[in-house]
């Protein structure tokens, strides 16, 4: 069993492990920094990049404006994508797989197209800077995302379940709230976790989108990034890798319960 | 699955007709989606080109010779061989680091494929921006990176890894990554591990069997990773723009330009269309030869 090959394989994946992780701890670790530059490792521990983050004004409105957006797109696309899943799932009809890859096109279209079109549409309403809007635009590039989970999801409802409960008279809303909801609550959560994060981390849209008024973590950070390397930027870094890692904590609890399970990634 | 019985076991009294809802019912619950695709993303896509090009004040012929002229020019040739020079590199990179990785992960079981998959999943499901900073950091001047090989004595005086064509390739390849280690997994993972034990029964060799065996049958995984990665290779625009040189001008970066620097729309329109129209040709082949289910390495 622990031939050569095997060991090396071990060997070789534990380096790229280190490899992969390494930049996410480092600049962690550089968040808790004492010192007055970012270098690694700090001769000291302390809080304050944490808070010139948090106790400056114009960090706590770019976080705020992040969570309204995200909490926007994260509403908007897992709504709307339950409703596609479900029809896509429950009916058949030529071209299907062709709408899908229509559907799944936002992720795959350059972010800087998706993002100078949406500008100028943008532009054009007189909505830059809307957060309203820039959620929608978010929520477009989010509901991919939705769309595969909830596929997936919803793959776990056997569709003889809600024949036999309409079968039994039960009602069409009835059936929904009943036999579907229940069991597709878990990926519908992880499905809006997901969304949420995507709009989350999202750059160029709310870069073009954001104006002055909805500037987005991401945006700020960027603008700092073209300025000067800044250590604060290592704690809202270290802010925004907390999120996700609580995201994804949270979905590899809901997981288990995502009906019959398949066993992937 | 006990919790469904009991709650299918439980009916309304029955009514006697069965309400067979029409499909087309069913059907309408996709518009609200298509109505956001078409409205939020298509429309103003096709706004964007058709106005642009239909706002230029002159002749067609006069249009073709600017388009002519842009797509000749020396900037957009030389941004054209950077793209497609980095993605081609960053493909392979990553198909040579990631593939072992995803084999691992089909023959491994227990707590090495948990580290190994949150080793892939936490930086994939990390903004762009963090993780670039992040290379940022390591590759500068005084950063760790050149500090370990100063302490080595494998240099003499600290490299310059950033703002250059290395920092794009190594941050791009960490960002991407995972993308392919993702589609590998998935259709490594269909491979029967029975027709590697048949193949060693019959007397064939761990390498000879990865040769002849595994390795052809993984073929269509490497396709479909390559095609992924390569396609949203050309479009990169964060990571080269913040870790590139002056040398490291990629399509994106002078689309971007073309708006940010001289508000020159008719430009940004025609290098945007050209890259859209490659990128939509490969997602066609990527759409043949793949699940397309399996796109973004979703579950």
């Amino acid at each position: 069993m622990h031939s050569w090959p095997a060991c090396m394989l071990r060997l070789y994946v534990g380096l790229m492990c280190v490899w992969l992780l390494a930049p996410i701890v480092i600049v962690v670790i550089l968040a808790f920094s004492g010192d007055g530059y970012l270098r690694f490792p700090p001769t000291s521990l302390s809080l304050q990049w944490f808070e010139r983050f948090f106790g400056n004004l114009q960090w706590q409105r770019a976080l705020l404006s992040s969570l309204i957006i995200g909490a926007i797109a994260c509403i908007v696309s897992t709504t709307i994508g339950f409703f596609g899943a479900y029809a896509f799932l429950r009916t058949e009809f030529r071209g299907k797989k062709l709408l899908l890859s229509l559907m799944l096109t936002p992720v795959i279209v350059p972010s800087i197209i998706t993002a100078i079109a949406m500008y100028y549409f943008a532009g054009r309403l007189g909505l830059i800077g809307d957060f309203l809007w820039l959620g929608l635009c978010h929520s477009v590039v989010a509901m991919p995302i939705v769309l595969l989970i909830l596929l997936s999801a919803l793959h776990a409802v056997d569709p003889n379940l809600e024949r036999a409960a309409l079968g039994l008279g039960a009602s069409r809303v009835r059936v929904f709230w009943r036999i579907v909801m229940p069991i597709v609550l878990p990926g519908l959560l992880s499905a809006a976790l997901f969304a949420f994060l995507a709009s989350f981390d999202e750059l160029l849209i709310s870069l073009f989108l954001a104006g002055v008024h909805a500037q987005t973590l991401p945006v700020r950070i960027w603008n700092s990034l073209n300025l000067q390397v800044e250590p604060t930027i290592a704690a809202v870094s270290a802010f925004l890798i907390a999120v996700t890692t609580l995201i994804l904590a949270a979905e590899a609890v809901l997981r288990p319960r995502l009906g019959q399970r398949r066993g992937r990634l | 699955m006990q919790a469904m019985t009991s709650m299918v076991a439980t009916p309304e009294p029955v009514s006697g007709t069965t309400s067979s809802a029409p499909r087309d019912r069913t059907l309408l619950l996709m518009l609200p989606s298509l109505a956001m695709l078409i409205f939020l993303f298509l429309v103003p896509l096709a706004l964007f080109f058709v106005h642009t090009f239909m706002e230029f004040d002159g002749t067609t012929a006069e249009f073709i010779e600017q388009a002519r002229d842009l797509l000749l020019s020396q900037a957009y040739l030389t941004a054209l061989g950077t793209t497609n020079w980095i993605s081609l590199i960053v493909t392979a990179t990553v198909l040579l680091i990631g593939y072992p990785i995803a084999y691992y992960l089909t023959t491994a079981a227990g707590i090495g494929v948990s580290v190994v998959v949150l080793s892939i999943v936490l930086p994939y499901f990390t903004s762009i921006i963090v993780r670039t900073f992040s290379w940022m950091v390591l590759l500068g001047e005084h950063g760790l990176v050149n500090d370990v090989l100063l302490a080595m004595g494998l240099t003499k005086a600290p490299l310059s890894l950033m703002y250059n064509r290395l920092g794009v390739l190594i941050g791009m390849s960490y960002v991407l990554l995972p993308y392919m280690v993702l589609t590998l997994y998935a259709a490594m993972r269909s491979i029967d591990p029975l027709l590697l034990r048949a193949a060693a029964g019959l007397g064939a060799g761990g390498f000879y069997t990865f040769r002849r065996v595994y390795f052809p049958l993984s073929l269509p995984g490497v396709l479909s990773g390559a095609l992924i990665v390569y396609i949203l290779s050309i479009g990169f625009f964060i990571t080269p723009a913040l870790m590139g040189g002056q040398h490291d001008i990629m399509i994106a970066m002078l689309i971007d330009r073309a708006l940010e620097v001289a508000v020159d729309w008719p430009s940004a329109a025609l290098m945007s269309a050209t890259l859209l129209l490659v990128t939509l040709a490969l997602y066609a082949i990527y759409y043949r030869i793949t699940d397309i289910r399996r796109l973004i390495g979703a579950r």
